[in-house]
């Protein structure tokens, strides 16, 4: 059999819609993780990316659909909760952040698996699914005409998040950047750096729990540092940076699929390893900081400078 | 008289409870380079930050030519110490300057020729335009302060606040930035510069600030660098400083 043609054999049309799905779902993390890395706070984002939990079962306790846009919103409020309780008990008491994160983000992800065991026992919203993520899920849901073509409920929500993050990106871009690279010019400005902390963190709790349910509380993780990290390694302009992570998301998640169907095992897990060897790859070939170049770059000089 | 450039009136910061700096008064008339000269820990860069917003819990208030900040932000420029931002973060030199044309673009216009001419114009001020695409990390000390520099020209205002200009730079840049900022203030521009080092700040600023958590004077250079002066800012204890400032007073004459 062809190689080439393994996943459409294993899932005919439905190895179209898993790789888009993860990509449409590594794509926006891969953007607001480059701001995440840039801003020192992959941690927050771990922290946000457990805590959506009891936002998701309470809203989930109201509407009882798992694809209802009202769980992003709990989603988005306990994410946003999460934030503001780092915050409080890092300036309120003298305990530092790296302690409040570990306080703030288990004991709401704690209280969320407690709320599922009391409440939800026996309906499809299990320990495993948050940790793991369950991406072949999307084919079991209905699906909606888009052009003609059939296709299933959460890639159509997947790719409104996807386009409203990349809108928002462009949009703010310079507001953005300037309150990442330097806060104080731009509360000079007038922009107020807090609310883009915390209009950054919402949006992110928005993105997080959109992925959650294909990827798991864990692997979203990845899916927000891995891409951004290669991109770092492989340039010095934020433009390409964000291009790159986009570009690193593409080719982890369809590498994901081949290895999927290879190895006949878990989907996401399958394209963060992908994406790990991508970053591999950049650290040592990166052409900003990648390890062999720099060996090169070194012999060079040394052939070159005893001239000069 | 004409409105002072900067006007405080009972400025007081508190960090977690703590006041760090004092009910300060003073008004700084336009077309003066000023020196803020403390020891450490005195609220020097925090009485910039205050004036400028940065710093919540302040209290008291602020004009800038008679009018709240907020209504002044466009004519006023800010440059903060070099340590303050992250040099690997991946933006040029270019880009930095450019940055200086935030304020005047707002929240949405993009970056266009006007800004990019007025940017490239402030790098070659400071001398930096032939490293206009290279990433800052790759700047030595000197050179990122010329960049922050230029980032503030670019912003082109009338009262700027600057945040210890000279540290960790060569003598040749700390030689341009003076004369820079010289030039600014021969353009009428005021120029407030948090400084540490009094043996220069004497031949530097025509007006200083002594504060140590309360303002302790403000005035011309010649009236208030004294002996006496000095000693109630920095704490009786520093002979030293009283010999060097004896013979700073001698050799001047």
């Amino acid at each position: 059999m062809n190689l080439i043609e393994l996943p459409w054999a294993y899932f005919g049309i439905g190895a179209v819609w898993l790789t888009l799905m993860a990509f449409l779902v590594a794509l926006p993390c891969s953007q607001l993780g480059a701001y995440l890395v840039l801003r020192r706070m992959s941690l927050v984002g771990d922290a946000i990316s457990h805590s959506v939990l009891p936002g998701i079962v309470i809203a989930f306790l109201f509407v009882g659909d798992l694809a209802s846009p009202w769980l992003m919103l709990g989603a988005a409020s306990t994410g946003l909760l999460v934030t503001l309780l780092i915050e409080q008990i890092h300036h309120r008491t003298r305990i530092k952040q790296d302690s409040a994160i570990g306080i703030a983000f288990t004991s709401l992800f704690a209280l969320g698996v407690v709320m599922i065991s009391l409440k939800l026992r026996g309906v499809h919203l299990d320990a495993e699914c948050v940790l793991e993520g369950s991406l072949g899920d999307i084919l079991n849901y209905n699906t909606v005409a888009v052009m003609g073509l059939d296709v299933p409920t959460p890639i159509v929500t997947m790719a409104a998040v996807c386009a409203i993050t990349l809108l928002l990106i462009v949009v703010f871009y310079r507001v953005l950047t300037l309150s990442s690279f330097d806060p104080g010019l731009a509360s000079s400005y007038g922009y107020r750096p807090v609310w883009v902390h915390y209009a950054l963190m919402a949006f992110l709790s928005v993105v997080v729990v959109s992925a959650f349910q294909a990827v798991g509380a864990i692997l979203v993780i990845a899916l927000l540092v891995i891409p951004a990290s290669t991109a770092y390694l492989c340039t010095h302009r934020l433009k390409w940076m964000l291009v790159l992570s986009g570009v690193h998301a593409l080719l982890s998640s369809v590498a994901g699929m081949y290895l999927h169907v290879w190895i006949n095992g878990n989907q996401a897990a399958a394209t963060v390893v992908s994406g790990l060897v991508l970053f591999l790859l950049a650290w040592f070939f990166g052409p900003a900081d990648g390890m062999a170049t720099k060996f090169v770059n070194r012999r060079n000089k040394e052939f070159t400078e005893p001239f000069v | 008289m004409s409105t002072p450039a900067l006007e405080t009136h009972d400025l007081t910061v508190t960090y977690h409870k703590r006041p760090v700096l004092y009910g300060v008064d003073l008004a700084i008339p336009e077309g003066n380079l000023v020196g803020i000269i403390g020891p450490n820990g005195a609220g020097k860069s925090t009485f910039i930050k205050a004036v400028m917003g940065v710093v919540p819990g302040s209290s008291g208030w602020v004009k800038v030519f008679g009018k709240p900040l907020k209504d002044m932000r466009h004519r006023v420029g800010y440059v903060p110490q070099r340590e303050s931002v992250d040099w690997d973060f991946p933006v040029t030199v270019m880009d930095v300057a450019l940055m200086g044309t935030y304020g005047e673009l707002g929240l949405f216009r993009r970056v266009g020729k006007r800004e990019r001419m007025i940017a490239s114009e402030s790098l070659d001020k400071v001398g930096m335009l032939p490293y206009a695409n290279r990433q800052i990390g790759n700047l030595s000390g000197g050179q990122q302060q010329r960049v922050f520099l230029a980032r503030a020209l670019a912003q082109d205002s009338d009262l700027y606040f600057m945040d210890e200009p000279f540290v960790g730079v060569d003598a040749a840049t700390e030689r341009a930035i003076i004369e820079l900022l010289q030039e600014m203030r021969a353009q009428g521009k005021t120029v407030i510069v948090v400084h540490h080092d009094l043996q220069s700040a004497q031949q530097y600023f025509d007006m200083l600030m002594l504060l140590n958590m309360r303002l302790v004077a403000c005035g011309k250079t010649k009236d208030i660098f004294t002996t006496e002066l000095l000693q109630k800012t920095y704490g009786g204890k520093l002979t030293i400083l009283s010999e060097m400032a004896d013979k700073a007073a001698k050799s001047s004459f």
